[in-house]
């Protein structure tokens, strides 16, 4: 009886550890923030800050924060940023529940407002980009897309978000103001997914923003339209309410909504006005 | 039979019970986080019942499929004696283990317009993609296995002495299967098309890649709930509890019928091993 | 020869050629993994020979090797195969399942349900047309298994040690059975049971290692064995005869009183069968025991292990060699054989 007594025991804290480490590997590994939490606190007020800084941001920021991330760790030697990327929605629902993130930046401002409200933000959030949206075709353009208007001809296959993520929203608006409907084929639920549509060429045309054409690079051509500015969609950025670094967090997003953010952004597409 | 011995050490209860309670509380937290006065007008909103319309036709088409493709599958996979034979059920049996999202680019560059024979297809007038035959196809992807898997450890234990004596009893092979092979593994082709059919039920990721999400047309209850996610936490919600209803509606029910019919078959039919018989004409015959 | 089956299999060390005249019922004996089941596989279709031919009636079941690659599906041979065990279809009622040959061969389903009642009473299972195989004995299942064998209306009747698996008292009901509905039939029986191939067979082949060691009427095997296999079940006294109310009455008039496990009914024919060794040798009825006690005039001595087998026509004895220099045993000369009731075993055949 003993032994199989003590080899539960075992078994049972095994298990306890090595789901514990599975934890402190995932995104936003709130172990490592809060190790670093003890350096930055102590410290006098002017000291620089360091530590491991958690960062929640839309998946259409991916490239931009990621090199945007590498600079503040260049600038700020000791600090180390974990960087998140999901649907801003998925975001909001993990801080909520929550995670360890010590910054969040959204795709829109209705997603923050969310946590705004719940109280879990310190301090308001910023703007600090705007995107639009943007025709992406196959780099042939089989269709002969020249135009939003293009996207209503009968044949198109034109594939947009849904009307619950904010691409899809945002296409909703651009319909409305400009009277086309459209007939998509499809609406999924992530730009990444119309732009795989696209790329992939089962697609003659989707919506996605003029951010996501940049990055996928020539495997799609982009064609701006000026209905877009009808739905401009604003990114706001903040420090999480829970966040054991705040100092840090506030240098990061210093940095984002600063002169250096807005060259990054730029380049990228965003509207940094 | 009850009171038998059993020979399971006690603390194998201890993590039985650990193993139930990590299946089942998910589903009890899905249950608890029911937002029930607004559960009916929820689940009865026009999208969630397309949604589970459209779920519910193109798993039984997938099933229908899976059966049409794997039954023979299965037998010659469990009778056929040929090279490559092990290589063929590994292939086979890939999409249990595939993650469904590379099942559905695998489809795109066999399906799509731009696929192997996709370009074949659109010549012909006949376009895949974004159609519910897309998500019949990418639902029959990944629950064939199930079919397949199921069906052929039945025709394994059901071993072929039967087939053997209805041939000899001048059965051509073609008999042979429809009256004594197929109603002798019944059960474990009834098991396998529910396992199919709740496979299908729950697919998302091939169809997500494949087929696309448009309301009435690809857009399964799996892929509503991933949408309404972004907005209403709580019909997201409802509807998982709807297809958790479903899927063991299907499970269980199918668990009750097989089970009970595989008892009536091994009880008709014993298979007890003899001693003494060392050659009888009626073994499995390696060739 | 109406049946002319030749097949080498060299992985197994298979080498046999058999023929079979019409009418004719062949007992295939020899010990476990001789080739006794891998003979009747490659009669029904079910294994491959490397080389060989085989052919019933002119008609070509296969012919293999030399450029020959001939080979008839075991659905067309007519060469119906009844297993040890009865391997009734599950899924369908006695009736089906004997009807499943005729069905099969293109009878339609009254007609093929007609053909099945008949074999069925012909077995005596009549009764039982209408029950699942999941309710029957052992013994009922195989009878019915008989029915649905004969009911394909095979031109040659495979059974592989078709009583082995039934108990002590399903077997000899089966074995009368058998008997019946073998005689003028063409079939070929697999057994361990010298007594099988006695009361079932015409001739005889022993099989050892692959190999015919042995052939020839089955009377004629038992009475003078070369095989190791043969003299081994040599041994047995087996007497035919009459059924009487205690034992079995032979033709030259000797009563053997023995054990049996059947009712007797007097009249029936019937064997006694009784190992040498239960059997002493005396040179007058000394005992005056009314039963089982026969004189006989002695043919042969000879060493049988180290008892020396005396034998008297049919009948042997085994003693031990001081016992037989002791009463002086010589060939010609008169003594009694006295057998124990206990070791008589009485078959109602």
């Amino acid at each position: 009886m003993k032994l199989p007594r003590r080899l539960t025991a075992l078994i049972a804290a095994a298990t306890v550890s090595i789901v514990l480490a599975a934890c402190a590997g995932a995104p936003g590994s709130g172990a490592g923030a809060a190790s670093g939490t003890g350096g930055s606190t102590s410290g006098a007020g002017e000291a620089k800050p360091t530590g491991t800084l958690t960062v929640f941001a839309a998946a259409s920021l991916k490239a931009t924060f990621t090199k945007l991330a590498a600079e503040f760790e260049a600038a700020n030697p000791g600090t180390k940023v974990a960087l998140s990327f999901a649907g801003s929605s998925d975001l909001v629902t993990q801080i909520s529940q929550g995670a360890p993130a010590d910054v969040i930046a959204s795709a829109d401002t209705k997603n923050m407002a969310k946590l705004a409200d719940a109280g879990l933000l310190d301090g308001p959030a910023r703007n600090f980009a705007t995107n639009v949206l943007a025709i992406a075709v196959p780099p042939a353009n089989p269709a002969s897309i020249a135009s939003f208007a293009d996207l209503a001809r009968p044949g198109v296959r034109v594939v947009v978000c849904a009307g619950q993520v904010p691409c899809g929203a945002a296409a909703a608006a651009v319909e409305k103001s400009t009277g086309v409907t459209l007939k998509p084929v499809s609406e999924e639920s992530s730009v990444t997914d119309v732009l795989g549509k696209v790329t992939s060429g089962e697609a003659d045309a989707g919506l996605v923003y003029v951010t996501d054409v940049k990055t996928a690079g020539d495997k799609v051509k982009g064609i701006p339209f000026a209905e877009a500015g009808q739905a401009v969609n604003t990114y706001p950025i903040a420090t999480v309410g829970a966040s054991k670094n705040k100092d840090l967090a506030a240098a990061f997003v210093a940095l984002v909504t600063g002169a250096a953010g807005k060259k990054v952004l730029g380049d990228a597409g965003f509207g940094t006005k | 039979m009850r009171h038998g011995y059993q020979g399971i050490p006690r603390w194998i209860y201890v993590l039985a019970a650990a193993g139930a309670v990590f299946v089942l509380l998910p589903l009890a937290a899905v249950v608890a986080k029911v937002n029930w006065p607004q559960f009916l007008p929820l689940v009865t909103s026009e999208s969630s019942l397309t949604a589970l319309g459209l779920s519910l036709r193109t798993a039984a088409a997938s099933t229908a499929l899976c059966i049409v493709l794997g039954v023979p599958l299965a037998l010659v996979l469990a009778r056929g004696q040929f090279r490559g034979q092990r290589l063929l059920r590994s292939f086979v049996l890939l999409p249990l283990v595939l993650p469904p999202v590379v099942g559905g680019i695998a489809l795109l560059y066999t399906f799509g317009r731009q696929g192997l024979l996709g370009r074949s297809l659109e010549l012909a007038g006949i376009q895949i993609a974004f159609s519910t035959t897309a998500v019949v196809l990418a639902q029959t992807f990944v629950a064939l296995p199930f079919l397949v898997v199921s069906l052929e450890g039945a025709l394994r234990s059901a071993g072929s002495r039967y087939e053997a004596v209805a041939a000899t009893l001048g059965a051509r092979p073609t008999t042979v299967l429809r009256r004594v092979t197929l109603p002798l593994v019944l059960p474990g082709l009834a098991s396998g098309a529910v396992l199919s059919f709740a496979r299908s039920l729950g697919e998302f990721g091939a169809t997500l890649t494949f087929a696309g999400s448009l309301q009435g047309v690809t857009r399964t209850l799996p892929l509503e709930i991933y949408l309404q996610r972004e907005t209403d936490a709580d019909a997201a919600v409802a509807l998982s509890l709807l297809l958790v209803a479903v899927a063991v509606a299907v499970v269980g029910l199918s668990y009750r019928g097989p089970g009970a019919a595989a008892a009536r078959g091994s009880g008709a039919a014993p298979r007890t091993p003899r001693a003494g018989s060392a050659e009888p004409a009626l073994e499995p015959v390696a060739r | 020869m109406s049946v002319r089956i030749n097949a080498a299999i060299a992985a197994r060390g298979f080498d046999v050629s058999v023929t079979l005249a019409p009418g004719e019922t062949l007992a295939v004996l020899g010990p476990n993994g001789a080739g006794k089941s891998t003979l009747l596989s490659v009669m029904a279709g079910l294994l491959r020979p490397d080389t060989g031919s085989g052919e019933v009636d002119g008609r070509v079941l296969f012919q293999l090797g030399a450029g020959a690659n001939t080979w008839t599906a075991p659905h067309r041979r007519g060469t119906a195969l009844l297993a040890q065990e009865p391997l009734l279809f599950p899924h369908l009622s006695v009736l089906d399942n004997v009807a499943f040959g005729p069905r099969s061969a293109g009878v339609g389903k009254v007609a093929s349900r007609e053909t099945a009642r008949r074999w069925l009473a012909e077995v005596d299972a009549a009764e039982l047309a209408s029950r699942r195989p999941g309710e029957l004995s052992g013994g009922q299942a195989q009878r019915v298994a008989v029915a649905r064998a004969l009911a394909a209306d095979p031109d040659v009747l495979l059974l592989d040690e078709p009583m082995a698996a039934l108990d002590i008292h399903a077997a000899p009901l089966l074995r009368r059975l058998l008997k019946r509905v073998l005689a003028g039939r063409r079939a070929v029986i697999v057994t361990h049971d010298i007594l099988d191939a006695y009361m079932l067979a015409d001739r005889v082949i022993v099989l050892e290692e692959g190999r015919i060691t042995e052939e020839g009427p089955v009377r004629e095997v038992l009475r003078r064995p070369r095989s190791r296999f043969a003299a081994g079940l040599a041994g047995l006294n087996l007497v035919a005869g009459t059924v009487t109310a205690a034992g079995v009455r032979s033709a030259e008039g000797l009563e053997f009183a023995g054990q049996h496990d059947d009712p007797l009914v007097p009249g029936q024919a019937g064997v006694a069968a009784f190992p040498p060794s239960a059997v002493s040798v005396f040179l007058s009825e000394a005992h005056g025991s009314p039963r089982n006690s026969f004189r006989v005039r002695l043919t042969d001595l000879e060493p049988h292990g180290d008892q020396i087998r005396v034998r008297a026509g049919d009948l042997s004895a085994d003693i031990t060699p001081a016992a037989s220099a002791d009463l002086g045993l010589a060939p010609g000369l008169e003594a009694y054989f006295v057998v124990k009731a206990a070791a008589v075993s009485i078959y109602p055949a």
